[in-house]
């Protein structure tokens, strides 16, 4: 294992999981009152170690939702994955299949985009991605645990605009990659997709299709400038 | 403390995440991608930060509030500024963050 890479992968995630940790607070202390165990408030946490589906999860625990529609229900929150993990399968080619499976359980928006970044930077690193993963795995199950120790004891750390550091972060991400007009475009076409399909339709969908639309317009142009030259 | 029931949808629901984090790497090899597919590779971060971005920033309670009574976009557009200078990720967060709470703390 190379050390230096994987403390580089630590380092460049710890400031992003600034924004990670009120997420898994509010997540401790909201699964506590909608009736989840400690255990189990924790258990979920480091098995299922997605924000969004967990989240959601909840309030279906507490009207008694069944397994297939809990387990469905965070398939479809966690479909973006599946595109994040086509953009990085080609860097991970030449990793055996149990690493592949090791890295691919760490892989949430955050981690993706700081191993994509440097990935696309100065090249792929395993032990780099997981640094990466390491450092959101570790934030998300040491908030989660503050959470259920604080209990009813805050209010929602969200509810005081804590939920802005998540964005924050991102912003962080995406702003270097807007170097040149394609990249631009891509952002623009995403920003207006995502926005009208966050409003229009309910659940995750608008990151998908915001995502597909705006990728396709940036494979286009890309196409059509490689026919110019 | 924990209910055998609550464990095992938890157990299906870490199965159904890992399934969408583990497919694409496990069945894509890097021959098998085309020229085209991977053009279109190149922009998915780009357009997934913008995608996770801009309705948190633009539509924070799920409808589009283009005004300055919207604190996500004030301080998401100083936030914007900040990396544009090319400030550290600690220092784009920061400043969001306290434009955020300034906010917060002077007009409520």
């Amino acid at each position: 294992m190379k050390i230096q890479e994987f403390s580089e992968g630590v380092k460049d995630t710890l400031p992003i999981m600034v924004g990670v940790f009120p997420f898994g607070l509010a997540y401790g202390i909201v699964a506590q009152t909608m009736g989840l165990t400690p255990g189990e408030t924790l258990l979920m946490s480091l098995l299922v170690f997605a924000g969004a589906a967990q989240f959601i999860s909840l309030p279906m625990f507490a009207e008694g939702a069944g397994l297939a529609m809990i387990a469905l229900t965070a398939l479809l929150i966690n479909l973006r994955h599946l595109l994040m993990g086509v953009s990085l399968a080609p860097y991970m080619t030449g990793l055996s299949l149990p690493h592949k499976a090791l890295l691919s359980f760490g892989m949430a928006d955050e981690t993706y985009a700081v191993t994509i970044s440097r990935a696309q930077a100065s090249g792929y690193s395993g032990a780099y991605h997981l640094g990466s993963n390491t450092a959101g795995y570790v934030t998300w199950a040491v908030s989660t645990a503050c959470g259920i120790l604080l209990g009813s004891r805050i209010s929602d750390p969200l509810s005081w605009g804590l939920d802005f550091a998540m964005p924050a972060t991102f912003l962080a991400l995406l702003i270097p990659r807007l170097t040149d007009k394609i990249n631009i475009l891509v952002c623009l076409v995403a920003a207006g997709v995502s926005i009208i399909a966050a409003v229009a339709i309910p659940g995750k969908w608008y990151i998908i299709i915001a995502c597909l639309a705006a990728s396709a317009v940036g494979g286009i142009l890309e196409g059509a400038e490689n026919d110019e030259n | 403390m924990m209910r055998t029931e609550v464990v095992i949808t938890i157990a299906a629901m870490a199965a159904a995440t890992f399934f969408t984090r583990f497919a694409s790497p496990a069945m894509l090899g890097g021959s098998d991608i085309s020229p085209r597919l991977k053009r279109f590779l190149k922009h998915v971060p780009t357009a997934i930060l913008t995608a996770l971005i801009a309705p948190a920033l633009f539509a924070p309670q799920g409808y589009i509030e283009l005004s300055t009574g919207n604190s996500y976009l004030i301080a998401g557009t100083v936030a914007a500024l900040l990396a544009y200078f090319r400030q550290p990720p600690i220092v784009t967060m920061g400043g969001g963050m306290v434009t955020m709470l300034a906010i917060r703390s002077f007009a409520i």
